[in-house]
């Protein structure tokens, strides 16, 4: 009993020098970060730098906040003098921030409505309105549990009949139909959704309500509404790790989390498209932009029933927003700067290799980089 | 002479500590004070503002599925834990030997001290796959109580999931404060019993229960109190709906205030913040009445307990 009570002693004692340890390699580690110029230096390769100084504040949209924190330090790289600093307060915050002029640039899930267009942006030349550009894509996978079977085929009906709760076992004849040869055991079907407000919820419901709408009647929704019924779970991560706990399970998450679930391809034109990067890139090129706005807006409306072969619908897509004319002209050429590098090559595929985003296509980086030099 | 001169010194310790006492008592006050008025006047925009989409039916049609959820989910687990806490105490103060009675007081402290977030991790990766079997069986075998029935979640992320979670969290706090309780039952009391003859159990039933029944209570208030405003488990764990539900083994069920507030908070603009708000007032309320009826209970009990 002695000796227990003497062990237990000297590992307090451990525990305690460890905790030292790591909270000296954080106050470490934290001055490390801070200092740029020397991390370039470790690099190696020497790299183009610039002599841009200054800093350009951002908020909005948390769906981006991964790629936007991947943008920031890759861009920090290039501009060793250039602060740039992103808050993901959440779209509708951001893009209220912007419109107060608190910040340069604003990343948002939803673009600009009228009635925001109709006012002023303080930040902004008076008279003149912001550009948007459709750069950060999300393909939203949907994941399912159900043993030996790694890919099913669902119509966008099936998809909603199983979200709402009307299409409750997986032996269902509307599964069956699209997967001949595929076994389906007589199993319920629990279909998990987000228990807190996300924009993947908003965009996935967004498909259902376009592709079904007698069947998913509510519309785009961000609050589950309590009579379709499904299992609730806290953020990507609860989502997975509740359909990778049951049995018979079926979410939806952002693509690059999908892990090694089995995934849904849904129909598209005649054919069954599964998500990928490609795919969720073709769908905002194949989508028509919305009328009546300026030549540097491209607020897109998403075509969930796109025909188009080989484009997969259900994607979230986000907005970087920031003024055509900026009242600070040293703005104007900081925001040139972060722009090209967010629609670069580079910068998408560091969004992409952190962040699980899809690259934009080099149309749509052609199109936005033509914006992009227009800021002044 | 001397004796009225010592009485009436005041040295500068006494001055400062008097003041420091003095201090730290009101902030405590001070401090609730603070937090009521941030409730109150935040609250007010839900009501006068504009409408808010998730509350379309009203106020308290919005958050009484949430007051249920809270109760419910607190009740559950106050049902498990206050019978386990008793026993855990009884057993330190009364049954074991010394030094091992040392060791399970140390590991029931070391269970307070493990932050809510793990509990909830270990609830959603250990606890409900693991108790996900007997969910189904209990559905099976007793699915005519109502508490039973309905569509088994496949997960095991129930309203009884979290009710165990939460009783496990608010465990330590019961069981040490009736421990203590426990460990005061006056020395001839029990001394007593055993010379009328009791047995251990007879003892244990006529002097130290009686002694501590105000402390039992008191230490269930305290977990209720916990198990109330835990937030984070319960997030983590519940698969939440918008409803009243009394089956605690399907997957819709009511969420608690506080873990809705947490759900909803990060992405919530405009006044729908200020009904999230309204909802954290409702559970101050809760929480204070709670408190309230526990004094009132513990105070008319005392005079029949053996503490006089």
């Amino acid at each position: 009993m002695k000796q227990t009570v003497q062990r237990q002693r000297f590992q307090k004692k451990n525990v305690a020098l460890a905790g030292l340890g790591v909270i000296a390699s954080l106050v470490l580690t934290g001055c490390a970060v801070n200092e740029q110029p020397g991390y370039q230096q470790n690099g190696g390769e020497p790299t183009q730098v610039s002599d841009l100084v200054g800093t350009i504040n951002g908020s909005g949209s948390s769906a981006m906040a991964a790629g936007q924190e991947a943008w920031i330090a890759a861009f920090q790289i290039l501009n060793p003098g250039v602060t740039v600093n992103y808050d993901p307060t959440g779209s509708g915050t951001g893009r209220a921030q912007f419109v107060e002029g608190a910040t340069s640039f604003t990343g948002s899930d939803s673009y600009w409505n009228d009635t925001e267009l109709a006012g002023q942006f303080p930040s902004c030349e008076a008279g003149t309105l912001p550009w948007e550009l459709p750069i950060w894509i999300s393909p939203i996978a949907v994941i399912f549990n159900l043993n030996g079977i790694s890919n099913l085929n669902m119509d966008g009906k099936t998809v909603a009949g199983i979200f709402a709760g009307k299409i409750n076992n997986w032996s269902d004849q509307a599964i069956a139909a699209t997967n001949p040869g595929v076994d389906l055991p007589d199993l319920a079907i629990t279909a998990v959704h987000r228990s807190d407000e996300s924009g993947t919820s908003k965009n996935f419901t967004d498909y259902l309500a376009a592709v079904a709408p007698d069947v998913w009647t509510v519309g785009p929704i961000e609050a589950w509404p309590s009579e379709y019924g499904g299992e609730g779970a806290q953020g990507t991560s609860g989502v997975v790790s509740a359909v990778s706990g049951g049995n018979g399970t079926i979410g939806y998450v952002d693509a690059s989390r999908s892990g090694e679930l089995g995934t849904v391809s849904v129909k598209v034109g005649d054919g069954f498209v599964g998500y990928s990067a490609e795919a969720a890139a073709k769908v905002v090129d194949a989508s028509p932009l919305v009328e009546g706005r300026e030549s540097f807006d491209l607020a897109t409306k998403i075509d969930r029933n796109t025909t188009e072969s080989g484009a997969y619908p259900i994607v979230l897509v986000s907005y970087v927003m920031g003024c055509n004319d900026y009242v600070d002209d040293a703005q104007a050429e900081l925001v040139r700067a972060w722009g090209t590098f967010l629609v670069s090559v580079e910068g998408q595929n560091v969004a992409a290799v952190s962040a699980g985003s899809a690259p934009i296509s080099d149309s749509l980086r052609e199109k936005a980089q033509a914006i992009i030099d227009q800021i002044r | 002479m001397s004796e009225t001169k010592t009485k009436t010194v005041r040295r500068l310790g006494d001055v400062v500590f008097a003041n420091l006492a003095f201090f730290a008592g009101v902030s405590i006050l001070a401090t609730l004070a603070t937090v009521a008025a941030f409730l109150f006047v935040q609250s007010v925009p839900a009501f006068t503002g504009p409408e808010i989409e998730a509350s379309k039916d009203g106020f308290w049609a919005y958050v009484l599925p949430y007051v249920f959820g809270t109760v419910y989910a607190s009740v559950i687990a106050l049902l498990i834990a206050t019978p386990l806490a008793i026993g855990i105490a009884l057993y330190i103060s009364h049954f074991a030997n010394r030094r091992f009675a040392q060791l399970l007081g140390y590991s029931v402290d070391l269970l307070a001290a493990i932050p809510s977030v793990v509990y909830g991790l270990w609830g959603i990766l250990v606890l409900a796959p693991f108790l996900n079997p007997t969910f189904m069986w209990l559905n099976e075998n007793l699915g005519w109580i109502p508490f039973f029935s309905g569509q088994v979640s496949a997960t095991g992320r129930t309203m009884l999931t979290v009710g165990i979670v939460l009783a496990i969290m608010v465990l330590p706090i019961m069981a040490a404060l009736i421990r203590e309780v426990f460990l005061q039952t006056p020395r001839l009391h029990e001394e007593a019993a055993l010379a009328l003859g009791a047995t251990r159990w007879e003892m244990i039933k006529m002097a130290v229960l009686p002694f501590g029944r105000t402390g039992i209570i008191s230490a269930a208030m305290l977990g209720l109190g916990r198990a109330l405003g835990e937030t984070m488990a319960v997030a983590m764990v519940l698969s939440p709906a918008a409803v009243i539900n009394f089956a605690v083994l399907t997957s819709s069920n009511s969420n608690t205030i506080a873990a809705n507030i947490a759900l909803q908070f990060p992405e919530a603009g405009g006044n729908y913040t200020n009904l999230l708000i309204a909802t954290g007032l409702v559970l101050f309320a809760i929480t204070m009445v709670v408190n309230m009826i526990a004094r009132w209970i513990i105070s008319r009990r005392a005079e029949f307990s053996g503490a006089n």
